[in-house]
């Protein structure tokens, strides 16, 4: 379908597949397989300017919102969801910086990160805090001319990766959400380290690692925005990114229909290639359909955003939710078409079911976006 | 260090068909793409620049839909495009090819290094490179795996051989046709993307560079296409799979019987 893009948009559809044919698709089963970072592939990334996508012009950057990152993680996707999450999270890691930095940090950090040079990362969950965001334990208090940081955050992409950190952390422990503020660390501080890296189902390709935080001395200047405005930050920036992430289960739902479509045709079973068969064709179809509706909605959701509307929480939670959910049934669908082959690491579909389960789960879980989709048809409708 | 790369725009073979009339490609319907040796050849030149400074300037010879591949160099890092294009150029075969690049490169001058593909893939015949070397008078090595020291008058290479690598110096200005370990081609960047949509592609006629009729185009050409024909099938083969002792064995049981 055509979604009438501008020649540019055209262009970051181009550069993206590039990035996702040559330099991806060759390499993604062996990083799955050895659980290894895809650093030169972001190295490649960067070189095609695609880290530069969100940051303004004035930084160095192209000045493009939430519809060209999500064009670009599309296109990322049906290559490798870990990769294209290791994508996502840079952007995700500097969009504090971007809603509520000061130019002090957006000059000292943004000119880096349009030109992929540092890679960026978002810490806010916790052991004790993954849907409920408020729980989180970690403190940063001011001493002097320094904000000094204690706490452990978990499960954070490109932990160990990333140059710059976005860590949310309680200035005002009593005040509990409202008490929340927003730090960069930098890989380096002091008292900034690495933990336990994790051995995931999916995206194994990704990073996804502990940082820790023990007496982490850093300067006062490092806070984002106000003190005491972190959630605010928080969800702003979770609402921008989302869309993102629906953007990744619309690339890995079309990378498996791309896969199940050709195989289907070239399969003979009963001396008939399969896709003759009314059962395999009709899955086939309610998987191009299910991606449709899906690609129409995060793009509608993206322009939304992109137009600074008062509200975006209900299009960024419906699209992730519809898009993800997407994801998992079209890459299951995919594997059963393929059958037994399907189900053999030969072939991709396995690693892109794998890959689709965390799509249901991070930046907010879909049972928690159809909370903040109710939540706000109960105010509509109060 | 002022860099020349040759770029050929041909058929993407990943869809080659043979017109069964007149026994040449089919050309209509396929998509056209640069050269997939000049890609490497193009990265080269842009990566001694970034190393050496200088400039790039890709050199296409074809129709006037060449100007393409030569946006594609602009934004993979080429400074400048140059398109030979006439009418009269129809035709030529390698001997003419090589004269009229030669024309070109004389007609813009100056420069310290040419870079080409080993070959085009679709004709295949890796005899532009060295005959442009030959028309210009200048030293040239085929096949160059990797490009070592370079100072201000020589280039150190390395060049792929059957049995390991030569590694040869030449003095500059000199040729390299390159092969494609020499490096991984970059993904064109968005903002060379940009800046190559707006670029001014220099477009030069026969008369601008000076190339003299009688050598160019089919006039020029002393090479004749007798036939071209798809090979015939092979007889029935066999595929061994398993690993490497697996796979004699199955060898030596399939030979028992002419033994």
């Amino acid at each position: 379908m055509d979604y009438f893009l501008t020649e540019e948009q055209q262009m970051i559809v181009e550069t993206a597949r590039g990035i996702t044919e040559e330099k991806i698709i060759p390499q993604r089963a062996e990083l799955d397989e050895k659980n290894e970072f895809p650093t030169s592939i972001l190295q490649d990334m960067a070189k095609a300017d695609l880290f530069s996508i969100i940051v303004p012009e004035e930084f160095g950057g192209l000045g493009g919102g939430c519809l060209e990152i999500v064009l670009a993680l599309e296109e990322l996707a049906r290559g490798c969801v870990g990769v294209a999450t290791s994508f996502a999270a840079s952007t995700l890691g500097i969009f504090p910086v971007l809603i509520a930095g000061s130019e002090e940090l957006k000059e000292r950090y943004l000119p880096d990160i349009a030109a992929g040079t540092k890679w960026a990362a978002f810490g806010l969950t916790e052991s004790n805090a993954g849907s409920d965001a408020s729980g989180i334990q970690t403190t940063a208090v001011l001493d002097g001319d320094e904000w000094v940081l204690n706490g452990t955050k978990q499960w954070i992409t490109n932990g160990g990766e990333a140059k710059i950190y976005s860590i949310v952390a309680l200035t005002d422990p009593s005040k509990g959400a409202r008490g929340a503020s927003i730090f960069v660390v930098e890989d380096g501080d002091p008292g900034f380290s690495y933990g336990k890296k994790e051995n995931k189902m999916g995206i194994r390709s990704s990073a996804t690692r502990e940082l820790i935080m023990k007496d982490c001395r850093i300067p006062k200047n490092r806070l984002v925005g106000r003190r005491g405005t972190g959630f605010i930050t928080v969800m702003k920036t979770l609402d921008v990114s989302r869309p993102g992430i629906a953007a990744l289960g619309v690339g890995l739902g079309q990378a498996a229909l791309d896969e199940a479509v050709p195989y289907a045709k070239q399969r003979v079973q009963f001396s008939r290639p399969i896709i003759s068969f009314q059962a395999v064709l009709h899955i086939l179809a309610d998987m191009a359909i299910q991606i449709e509706a899906a690609r129409a909605i995060v793009y509608a959701a993206a322009r939304h955003i992109d137009s600074n509307p008062k509200n975006m929480s209900k299009a960024s939670s419906m699209c992730k939710v519809f898009a993800t959910d997407m994801a998992m049934k079209v890459t299951v669908d995919a594997v059963q078409v393929l059958g037994g082959y399907g189900y053999m690491k030969e072939y991709p579909v396995e690693k892109m079911m794998r890959d689709a389960k965390i799509l249901q789960i991070y930046e907010g879980t879909n049972q928690i976006q159809r909370n903040v989709i109710g939540q706000e048809l109960n105010k509509e409708y109060a | 260090m002022d860099i020349l790369v040759c770029i050929k725009q041909v058929p993407d073979t990943k869809d080659i068909r043979l017109d069964p009339e007149t026994n040449t490609l089919a050309r209509e319907g396929v998509e056209s793409i640069m050269n997939p040796f000049d890609r490497h050849a193009l990265e080269e030149a842009v990566s001694l620049k970034e190393e050496h400074g200088g400039t790039v300037t890709a050199l296409s010879m074809g129709p006037p839909q060449a100007e393409t591949v030569l946006r594609e160099a602009l934004a993979c890092g080429a400074d400048n495009g140059v398109l030979i294009s006439d009418r009269a150029f129809a035709g030529a075969d390698t001997w003419a090819t090589s004269y009229t690049l030669a024309r070109a490169v004389e007609t813009l001058g100056g420069f310290d290094l040419i870079l080409c593909g080993k070959q085009a893939i679709d004709g295949d015949t890796a005899q532009v490179g060295p005959g442009l070397a030959c028309r210009l008078d200048l030293p040239y090595v085929t096949c160059v795996q990797k490009t070592r020291e370079v100072t201000a008058d020589s280039i150190q290479v390395e060049r792929m051989m059957d049995d390991g690598y030569d590694i040869l110096r030449l003095p500059l200005p000199a040729l390299l046709t390159v092969v494609k370990d020499i490096n991984e081609p970059r993904v064109p960047s968005l903002k060379g993307k940009m800046k190559a949509k707006k670029a001014k592609i220099e477009a030069l006629t026969a008369a601008d560079i000076g190339a003299e009729k009688q050598f160019i185009g089919l006039a020029g050409s002393p090479t004749q296409v007798v036939n071209v024909f798809s090979p015939p099938p092979r007889g029935n083969r066999t595929m061994f799979s398993g690993t490497i002792e697996e796979q004699v064995s199955q060898l030596v049981e399939q030979l028992q019987p002419y033994l």
